[in-house]
């Protein structure tokens, strides 16, 4: 399939990346900052094939996505830190039922009604399951426009290997801003039928009827579905972790940052290294599982390095970067919030006082 | 000579029910189930089970069928409907759901006019939870929350939700019937039938009200439950063609 470059903005490129990978299912609600996504929906959707459905709240959105999911149909929604909220007891019955689904959270500003600024404060409801109940959803988080179109097939082919809900968390600033991408030629979207989904209701012609559940009665029961999610989740953590290093080799100082917070850290390191300082970055792009293998790895080799983890929010990633090197050298953070986005020289700074 | 003129319907299992003596939720799976074999449509039939007493109906009828949260069972069928129209998808649902906690899902598909069959079990109580007021519980009916009874003053009337979707121009067909007696059960039979019949035929939202007894948490036996639904509920739900 031949590709084309467009100028897009990184909410119209998940919505785009999404329909390229097959997704044929899209309810959502509206809220800043994440309207592009509904509206490009809205308008695209329908022209390729598949189905749009603006719902009438977050909560029947996700339920929405349960039900086209329940199908076999790559259904997805999108939303922003208090939509995503509402969405949690979803997410927890997607999570229980197995099923397939890709959520997108451009985050904001909270707690409560916060603002409509950039913000990465819902790392902990992302990456702990936000909902009821002992489950993870995957979590993907990408710090450029190509990247979240690129993501989006990532991100459906994880949903879909594992039968389980991935979630995308961008921040306003990364939903918003436009760059350059290479994407492949829109064409209609391919409706991938459920002919490998056997779990799939399509009605029990030929087959034993299907039953969709996250209900067992007996302890027994549901212990034992809890533990076949939990070897899953082991799986994942083996086979899936994800990151981008920049100057580990040599590195004293480790930045550890994603999403837009990661590329403004970008900034940081480069002018750092042209004084000659030793300093590197992790950005984590699955953030769970979190890709703790590289610190074990780093502080094994080096035992005097520091790690500064860097968020738009006053510390939630950074627990995850201790809990990946146990104790065995410092990890700092440094983070503002309330939609106050970082700058490289505030970051600077900061290192600065490290030594 | 005895004639055998009625079979055990193909798409109800042939287990006994977890539900309590006099409950009318066996009834009612057994009316739907003899509809769908009678429209032949059990290998197209996608039903959505609701959260409450007959969350594992999916344990009894023969076909494919979901769970939902509890209120989301019109929003899932909205999505199944639409990515598979050529299946036909009908919610069961309770008071408390269809009527409260779902009232949002509820009021939006029948106003989107989504192609869909509901029935809704109407008996006036939570019973999954232990007998507490539903939506529609009766004035001066005494549940585990009104133990004095509702109070209009505290508690509002019953939710006639019924009359309120057969305002909305999206609703195609909308029926209260009760399972009190063997009449009532064949009225409610046909209604049944024409509400799937409606959907087979992409007429729209179609929603049957079926009144159902709940013996245990009305406090009564299983006949004077069929008396009380005769002779009080039925005054307060009346019965017949809403839209």
């Amino acid at each position: 399939m031949a590709n084309k470059k467009i100028l897009i903005s990184g909410n119209e490129a998940i919505a785009e990346g999404a329909l390229a990978a097959g997704c044929s299912f899209y309810a959502g609600y509206p809220i800043t900052p994440q309207n592009e996504i509904i509206a490009y929906m809205a308008s695209q959707m329908p022209e390729r094939g598949g189905v749009f459905v603006q719902a009438e709240s977050e909560l029947a959105a996700i339920n929405m996505v349960f039900g086209a999911s329940a199908t076999g149909a790559r259904a997805m929604t999108s939303s922003s830190s208090p939509g995503i909220s509402l969405k949690q007891e979803g997410i927890s019955y997607l999570a229980g039922a197995q099923l397939p689904a890709v959520i997108v959270n451009i985050m904001r500003a909270g707690p409560g009604l916060g603002n409509i600024w950039p913000a990465q404060s819902d790392y902990f409801q992302a990456t702990r399951s936000g909902g009821h109940g002992d489950y993870h959803c995957i979590v993907l988080a990408f710090a450029s426009v190509q990247e979240a179109y690129d993501m989006m097939q990532l991100a459906f082919d994880l949903a879909d290997k594992y039968r389980n809900p991935v979630i995308i968390l961008g921040d306003g600033l990364l939903g918003q801003m436009m760059e350059p991408i290479v994407a492949k030629r829109i064409s209609p979207i391919v409706y991938r039928s459920n002919k490998q989904k056997k779990w799939a209701l399509t009605g029990c012609k030929g087959r034993k009827p299907n039953i969709i559940r996250s209900l067992y009665m007996s302890q027994d029961a549901l212990e034992k579905s809890n533990f076949s999610l939990q070897a899953k989740y082991q799986k994942i953590k083996k086979s899936e972790e994800r990151y981008e290093g920049w100057f580990l080799d040599d590195a004293k100082i480790i930045l550890v940052a994603h999403g837009s917070m990661a590329r403004i850290a970008k900034g940081a390191v480069k002018a750092l290294r042209d004084k000659g300082k030793r300093i590197g970055l992790i950005r984590p792009i699955t953030l769970w599982p979190f890709p703790a293998k590289i610190f074990r790895q780093l502080v094994m080799e080096n035992k005097k390095l520091t790690f500064l983890a860097v968020e738009m929010s006053f510390g939630q990633m950074v627990e995850d970067v201790r809990l990946s090197v146990n104790g065995k050298v410092p990890v700092k953070f440094f983070g503002r919030s309330g939609g106050a986005v970082l700058t490289a020289e505030e970051i600077i700074r900061e290192v600065n006082k490290l030594e | 000579m005895i004639k055998k003129i009625n079979n055990h319907p193909k798409s109800l299992r042939k287990i006994p029910t977890h539900y309590c003596a006099g409950c009318g939720h066996g009834l009612a799976h057994r009316l739907i189930a003899e509809v769908v074999d009678e429209l032949g449509i059990r290998e197209k039939v996608i039903a959505i089970a609701p959260v409450g007493c007959a969350v594992v109906a999916y344990d009894y009828w023969d076909f494919d069928c979901s769970e939902a949260a509890h209120g989301r069972a019109l929003a899932v069928a909205t999505a199944i409907k639409r990515v598979r129209p050529d299946n036909i998808v009908f919610t069961y649902q309770g008071d408390g759901d269809l009527a409260a906690i779902g009232t949002n899902e509820t009021i939006h598909a029948a106003n989107r006019g989504e192609n869909l069959t509901v029935i809704f079990i109407n008996n006036a109580v939570y019973g999954m939870t232990g007998g507490q007021m539903a939506p529609t519980t009766l004035l001066q009916q005494k549940t585990a929350t009104t133990p004095k009874g509702r109070d209009q003053k505290l508690h509002g009337y019953p939710l006639k939700i019924s009359e309120i979707l057969a305002l909305l121009p999206g609703v195609k067909y909308i029926e209260r019937v009760s399972l009190h007696s063997p009449q009532e059960i064949t009225k409610a039979k046909r209604a049944i039938k024409q509400a799937f019949t409606n959907q087979i035929e992409g007429l729209g939202f179609s929603l049957v009200e079926v009144l159902s007894s709940c013996p245990t948490y009305w406090g009564l036996s299983p006949n004077q439950a069929l008396s009380w639904m005769r002779e009080v509920m039925v005054k307060e739900f009346p019965l017949g063609r809403i839209k």
